[in-house]
């Protein structure tokens, strides 16, 4: 665990935490979970209307929102040419005038990684060279998980000799709608095995789960199986992350946490755009979780145009002028 | 703080709501604030102004007018005035101004949240998210109802006058719940605003004046008790409608006893929140933050009684104090606060005492460790648990942040524990069990049941209490009738209908021996029995020829016949069809024996043998019309604003006291007892006193039409002695009175202190003939309360 511990710190700044080695599959644990949407519905509604955050206050929250973006892109165009580009986008997400007037130029602020497709990952890894960006792959058959454990667990060893730091895994819906749980722990713990030393982001597709319930359930299983993240979605789902879907995944962290003592991190990803969104998911967490949540280690967006709202959301602050997009450098 | 230094901290930071336009509306008036009467700012006669003071932040916001009883005269004179133009005006000319009001409020919310949360202490979130958005609701949802008046409500006409007074912890939103539903249907209003909490109501004024409203047809008065006193005791006021505590409401009830005033109360409530172990905790304990943290917990139907199954108790009680030490409380407009102000000192020293109390009783007090601020009227979220149901705690309305726990082992427990209490305004039931969420609800005696949620609300739903929380809902088409009257009523007459009657020949007939003596008893859960104090009283007729002796019962008499009437849980757990198949038996048994009816009829009031078959007939047929009823007086599901199901369900009042009209033997005892069974009351019934013979010698058609025993229970004697121990029995919820003018005062006098149900006549006599007097949806609605049951859905 003390080994697991120094890697960690390689891959993420602000580790602190112990990371989740997993438990051994309990069905019990997973029995009297109930959740009620229309409750977690009137929650998620008043999130965003409970808290508020302005000024200097606001500034500083989209800068923290930055620095827990996985700056993504996952598109059949994908080249390296556009790879490079984001990837000098994470290194610098917000020109340096605007940093400079907000006092923070030397804070050193990245985004929490670039994630990408697999094949795509050398390029990544040259363009983030000399910095402690780290590179997070989906594999296991991104999207739709379609393929085989066996090949899951090769595209993950591949991924990870590639030089990615992050696998963000997909599950087998199957699985799930089956109600199968002990064959979706068995998978989620053959790719946490198959990851290694490597941060596994367990993707549960929240948009093709039925129920909340069944997300609980979800959620459980895979940090049961030892994920260090729970993700809601590929981005490619109808639905993909919301608010209510949070807390409901949130509150499991936080029930895993009591069980276990282990800190799981958190990451909605896909319809992320404003920044207005971006306050309300921090909000969420602070919330229900803390301020440990507010942390790249334990939170991250899975966002590919967010960036660009945020900027212009900081140059107001720094200008009063309402921003355009051209205006700030393109990913 | 740098942004640098709030990266790190990932504080909140302050969040101000502007209050520019308020305090803009607060310098048009100089701070100085007249009364509103006639559609004009009129100086008060006494000259008297108080202050009206921000409880966050101690600030002095206006001076409000004193109205005394000159004022309180003035306004009433001027909706006196006004009320004939508007009714004339017509339901679609209502619906307009309704609808301007409307529209008016929406397009200026945001002035109206920010100085009802300067002006009361909430939450500027609370007042903009919740409060306002109800009230412009409010107004739609009624103009609607005053365009569907002609059609929807053609029985009915507008009351009058209406005299509404509201309480300091709503106080737009308790304006809308008045003023809305009563213009929709016709009345002119006076209404006096909390004197805590004036200025939005006198924005409103403002308002009333840019739609262009015709004066008098609203007006405001503000000040104290005082105030609101003159109102009540206001001749020309033909209504009171008031929203506040249940010591109040029960002095109003007692000051407008026998004046024939309309009154509808909606008071406190210790409302149980109750929690059984599938519950999804973590919602649970939102639903709580909503329950009491919800309004500083200064709400009437505030869940303050959390009742959780003992399995999960320790569980969710560490995730409500986990969650409490995340609760924000501050200055009202700050946007970043959950819990604002106490209203006054008074108040928050009430709160201070009883949290003592509760803590020297030994209950277990909890608090978070962060401290409110010190300077306004500030009070933690406290969390008392181990909580007995004696303890003063768990009995007493705190109206604060105050959440009082205790545990309950079975399903049986806890609807008891929900019920132990004088209240009955609300209750909320937190279960992933479909099946036992309807179980429950039913069982809970309150007039708003919330199923996995709590302190919802939408004007098409119908809210107001069962027991001491009062009586009359406000919202759904169940709020109209408390703003008008039916169209029989002006039907009824000062004087009994005479009918021609014939002495009967004094001839004694000769017969070589004496006929059996028939001895009319009392007929108590399904048996005769004699009346404990072991006299009776004679019977004659008309022209005071001996007929009989009945029972002269005296109190002890009445309690029996209660607790007869309570013992019978099987009627009221009957369907609808089979209430209605008894009911056609007694018909059945009724119309087999009518001769023998009749000419009981005839011998005590001398009428001719076919005014008595003519009564009998319309007996038989009045028996008919509420089994056909029995089965179809449904509920609704109203269509509010949340994704659920609002059931509307009328339940029966529960064990009620019928005292039968003198005239119209049979038929006025048919009439009053039938409806209160059909809609599964159990009763207790004094019949005709001077034609009591109708009523026992039925005891023989109830034994042998499958009556269940004590569902109606007789009981003869002095009629109005009698009324007045059903009256001040406390476990009799309804209680019905077709007598004098002085016994319908003596009734809604002595029924105050249970606050049960009454409907009297006020000596008035209906033709019981008459369909539209006799019977139909007017006896039904009083013969059972709305219950409205929240469910929300979705997987």
């Amino acid at each position: 665990m003390i080994k697991n511990k120094k890697i960690s710190q390689d891959v993420i700044a602000q580790t602190h935490h112990l990371r989740n080695e997993g438990i051994p599959f309990d069905a019990s644990l997973i029995e009297g979970i109930n959740i009620n949407r229309s409750a977690v519905e009137r929650r998620a509604a008043t999130i965003g209307t409970r808290r508020s955050v302005k000024k200097e206050y606001q500034a500083a929250w989209l800068l923290k929102a930055i620095s827990c973006m996985d700056l993504t892109t996952l598109a059949g165009d994908d080249t390296q040419g556009n790879v490079h580009r984001l990837c000098a986008k994470a290194k610098n997400p917000v020109r340096k005038d605007l940093l400079e007037a907000m006092g923070m130029a030397d804070a050193g602020i990245t985004t929490g990684a670039v994630c990408v497709y697999h094949n795509l990952i050398p390029y990544a890894v040259e363009a983030l060279k000399g910095t402690k960006i780290p590179i997070a792959a989906v594999s296991t058959g991104f999207p739709a998980g379609q393929i085989s454990l066996q090949e899951k667990l090769k595209e993950i060893e591949l991924s990870v000799a590639a030089g990615a730091k992050e696998i963000d895994i997909v599950i087998s819906r199957a699985l799930v709608l089956q109600s199968d749980w002990k064959a979706l722990y068995d998978e989620i713990a053959a790719c946490r095995k198959a990851c290694g030393e490597v941060h596994m982001k367990t993707i549960l597709a929240t948009g093709e789960i039925p129920t909340f319930t069944k997300v609980a359930k979800a959620s459980m299983v895979a940090m049961m199986a030892g994920s260090d993240f729970i993700k809601t979605s590929t981005g490619k789902e109808s639905v993909n992350a919301t608010l209510p879907v949070t807390l409901v995944m949130v509150r499991m962290i936080r029930e895993y946490l009591e069980l276990t003592g282990y800190k799981v991190g958190y990451k909605p990803a896909g319809g992320i755009a404003k920044a207005k969104d971006a306050l309300n998911y921090l909000i969420l967490m602070k919330e229900e979780l803390g301020h440990d949540w507010l942390q790249p280690d334990l939170f991250r967006f899975g966002a590919s145009s967010l960036l660009g709202d945020i900027e212009r959301q900081l140059e107001h602050y720094v200008t009063g002028r309402y921003s355009a997009s051209y205006r700030h450098p393109m990913a | 703080m740098s942004i640098k230094e709030i990266y790190q901290t990932m504080e909140y930071g302050p969040a101000p709501e502007s209050n520019k336009e308020s305090v803009e509306f607060l310098d048009k008036h100089k701070r100085k604030f007249p009364l509103f009467i006639n559609g004009k700012w009129t100086k008060p006669s006494s000259g008297e102004y108080f202050e009206s003071i921000s409880p966050s932040t101690t600030e002095k916001l206006a001076q409000v007018a004193e109205a005394n009883d000159k004022d309180v005269d003035d306004a009433v004179k001027a909706a006196k005035k006004a009320l004939k133009p508007w009714v004339e005006l017509g339901g679609h000319g209502r619906a307009r101004y309704l609808y301007a009001i409307a529209r008016q409020i929406q397009k200026h919310s945001r002035n109206f949240a920010v100085l009802e949360s300067m002006d009361n202490g909430k939450p500027i979130r609370e007042t903009r998210d919740i409060d306002i958005p109800l009230v412009a609701r409010h107004f739609y949802h009624h103009a609607g109802w005053a365009q569907l008046m002609d059609t929807e409500m053609k029985d009915y006409k507008e009351i009058g006058v209406i005299g509404q007074i509201i309480p300091w912890n709503f106080p737009m939103l308790m304006l809308a719940w008045k003023i809305a539903p009563a213009l929709a249907m016709g009345n002119t209003v006076v209404l006096k605003p909390a004197e805590f909490t004036s200025l939005t109501a006198l924005l409103f004024a403002d308002i009333c004046k840019q739609v262009g409203l015709p004066d008098g047809v609203v007006n405001i008065i503000t000040g104290h008790g005082s105030t609101g006193s003159a109102l009540v005791n206001h001749p020309d006021v033909s209504k009171i409608a008031f929203t506040g505590s249940t010591e109040v409401g029960k002095i109003i009830r007692r000051a407008t006893a026998g004046t024939g005033k309309k009154i509808s109360l909606e008071l406190g409530g210790k409302s149980p929140f109750i929690v059984f172990e599938d519950a999804d905790l973590d919602s649970v304990v939102e639903g709580i933050v909503d329950a009491i943290w919800f309004n500083q917990g200064q709400v009437c139907c505030a869940g303050s009684r959390l009742l959780v199954q003992e399995s999960v108790a320790e569980k969710l009680y560490k995730k409500i104090r986990t969650r409490m030490e995340t609760l924000r409380v501050g200055n009202s407009l700050d946007k970043s606060i959950d819990i604002g102000a106490i209203v006054a000192p008074v108040q928050l020293k009430t709160i201070q005492n009883l949290v003592q109390q509760g803590k020297d009783e030994g209950n277990t007090c909890w608090q978070p460790s962060w401290e409110c601020p010190k300077d306004g009227c500030f009070y933690p979220p406290t969390l008392f648990t181990n909580v007995s149901p004696s303890s003063i705690i768990a009995q007493e309305e705190i109206f604060g942040p105050v959440l009082v726990a205790m545990t309950f082992r079975s399903h049986g427990e806890a609807v008891k524990l929900a019920n132990n209490t004088r209240y009955g305004l609300a209750a909320s039931i937190w279960t992933e069990n479909v099946n036992l969420a309807l179980d429950i609800a039913p069982q809970i005696k309150a007039g708003t049941v919330w199923i996995n949620c709590s302190n919802v609300f939408d004007a098409a739903s119908g809210f107001g209490g069962y027991r001491e929380s009062g009586y009359g809902r406000e919202g759904g088409k169940e709020g109209l009738y408390e703003y008008v009257k039916h169209r029989a009523e002006s039907e009824f007459k000062n004087d009994a209908p005479k009918l021609k009657t014939h002495e009967p020949s004094s001839k004694k007939e000769n017969k070589s021996l004496p006929s059996i003596d028939r001895t009319p008893k009392l007929y108590i859960g399904g048996k005769q029995a004699r009346p404990d104090g072991g006299n009776s009283i004679t019977i004659n007729d008309t022209y005071g020829n001996y007929i009989s002796e009945v029972p002269k019962s005296s109190r002890k008499d009445i309690r029996n016949a209660v607790e007869a009437a309570h013992a019978c849980t099987s009627w009221a757990g009957m369907t609808g069809h089979a209430k209605a198949q008894v009911l056609y038996y007694i018909a059945e048994n009724l119309s087999i024996r009518a001769d023998e009816f009749a000419s009981r009829i005839v011998q005590m009031t001398n009428v001719s043998a076919s005014e008595a078959d003519k009564e009998v007939q319309a007996s038989i047929e009045r028996i008919y019309t509420y089994a056909a009823w029995a089965d179809k007086y449904d509920g609704q599901v109203h269509h509010t604003t949340q994704r659920n199901v609002t059931l509307a369900m009328p339940e029966r009042v529960g064990v009620m006291g019928i005292v039968c009209p003198d005239e119209s033997p049979l038929l006025g005892f048919i009439s009053t007892v039938i409806p209160a069974i059909a809609m599964g009351n159990s009763v207790v019934v004094i019949p005709s006193e001077t034609s009591p013979l109708s009523a026992t010698d039925f005891y023989q058609i109830l034994e042998t039409s499958d009556v269940p025993s004590g569902c109606i229970n007789i009981v003869t004697g002095n009629r109005d002695e009698l009324t007045k121990e059903m009256a001040k029995h406390d476990d009799i919820d309804g209680l019905w009175y077709f007598g004098s003018d002085q016994g319908s005062k003596d009734v809604e006098l002595l029924s105050a202190e249970n606050l049960k149900r009454t409907w009297v006549n006020y000596g008035k006599y209906r033709n019981w003939y008459d369909r539209t007097q006799g019977e139909g949806a007017e006896f039904l609605r009083h013969a059972t309360e709305i219950k409205n049951i929240w469910i929300p859905y979705g997987a």
